[in-house]
């Protein structure tokens, strides 16, 4: 049994080889091609213990592991991505060899042709909307209140405040939202980012990714320019990213919810 | 190779790490929730919901400091109900990523 694993990065469109000088993948290891026709798996060996079914288990409650592996992955798809057509993988997606990794790619071929398809063209943006704080009710408590009741009625009302404005920059957000939708021809809901982890002591109100003609991407860019001195809302678009929200298979995408 | 002009958009995440191009919150919502998912050789293909859930909690667990005093109803916490306070947040965020709930 070899101790070496075939880490699969994505499957991409005629990549020229010449692309792939000096791409290093998880553990520094050199990237190569897998192909089938004009199918090319982008690959690298793994270290088989490592990505031993246990082994990654407890692997991936090791964040630092999991950032390294989550970046060599995103390195290699991204730097790939800018000059080929390609479909991302998940990550951590392993196969005993080259060999097996050829039998998925020739028994998959029509569906990575059809997701591959799906991509041409286009490109992921993130759309982050986060209320903007220091809105109406920033003041209330700011002053020393005069007494616990009247401390506790501020209060009260900063909340109520509070909430309100929540309920207008999510409002908002599902306005700029349903503009950046009309420019895209797919988009997807990501779960909302969790203070502690955006690094942003706004809360997020939306977070989505939209899959947009390259062409378009200017649109995308005034729009968001317009939007800076918002009152209600802070609007932050990431990206280009490679598709990796709409990398999917036409069953993975009629099962999401 | 060099990026079509179109692609000058570049408002880049503030960053979990603070160095890196990419937030790496931003970098996980996609790896963990897209990508084509293959069955791999090895029954590691957490990838989705479980593998989320997983790095979520490594994630939270990892980085959530004790919670301020003051945010929550002002109370200081002891350091066993601050842990308590970060268990509970990544059940919670267990829960929010039940399959159908996403």
């Amino acid at each position: 049994m070899s101790d070496t694993l075939t880490y699969v990065y994505a499957v991409a469109r005629d990549v020229d080889d010449a692309a792939l000088d000096g791409l290093r993948g998880i553990g520094g290891r050199p990237v190569r091609v897998v192909t089938v026709g004009r199918l090319a798996a982008v690959v690298s060996d793994a270290d088989r213990a490592e990505f031993e079914e246990r082994a990654l288990e407890e692997r991936l409650e090791d964040l630092e592991w999991l950032a390294a592996t989550a970046r060599a992955h995103h390195h290699v798809v991204d730097t790939l991505g800018r000059g080929h057509l390609l479909a991302p993988l998940a990550l951590a997606t392993v196969y005993f060899d080259d060999d097996r990794v050829r039998a998925v790619l020739t028994d998959s071929r029509e569906t990575f042709d059809g997701v591959l398809d799906r991509l041409a063209g286009r490109a992921e943006f993130g759309l982050k909307v986060y209320a903007r704080r220091g809105g109406r009710g920033a003041t209330a408590g700011r002053e020393r209140a005069a007494s616990g009741a009247e401390y506790l009625r501020r209060r009260r009302q900063a909340l109520r405040e509070g909430d309100t404005a929540l309920d207008e920059a999510r409002e908002a957000a599902a306005e700029v939202d349903t503009a950046v939708t009309a420019l895209a021809v797919a988009s997807r809901t990501h779960r909302l980012q969790d203070a502690t982890l955006s690094g942003t002591s706004e809360p997020m109100v939306l977070n989505r990714a939209h899959l947009v003609p390259v062409e378009r991407a200017g649109e995308l860019a005034a729009l968001v320019d317009t939007l800076a001195e918002h009152p209600r809302i802070r609007v932050e678009v990431t990206g280009p990213w490679v598709p990796y929200s709409f990398a999917q298979t036409q069953q993975a995408q009629q099962d999401q919810p | 190779m060099t990026e079509p002009e179109s692609f000058e958009l570049t408002p880049r995440a503030t960053s979990l790490f603070g160095d890196e191009e990419v937030a790496l919150v931003d970098l996980l919502d996609r790896l963990l929730a897209g990508g084509v998912v293959l069955v791999g050789d090895l029954t590691i293909s957490l990838a989705g919901v479980d593998l989320v859930r997983i790095s979520l909690r490594a994630l939270i667990t990892s980085i959530a400091p004790v919670e301020r005093p003051g945010t929550r109803g002002g109370t200081q916490r002891s350091g066993a109900a601050a842990s308590e306070a970060v268990t509970a947040r990544a059940e919670r965020a267990d829960r929010e990523l039940e399959p159908g709930d996403g």
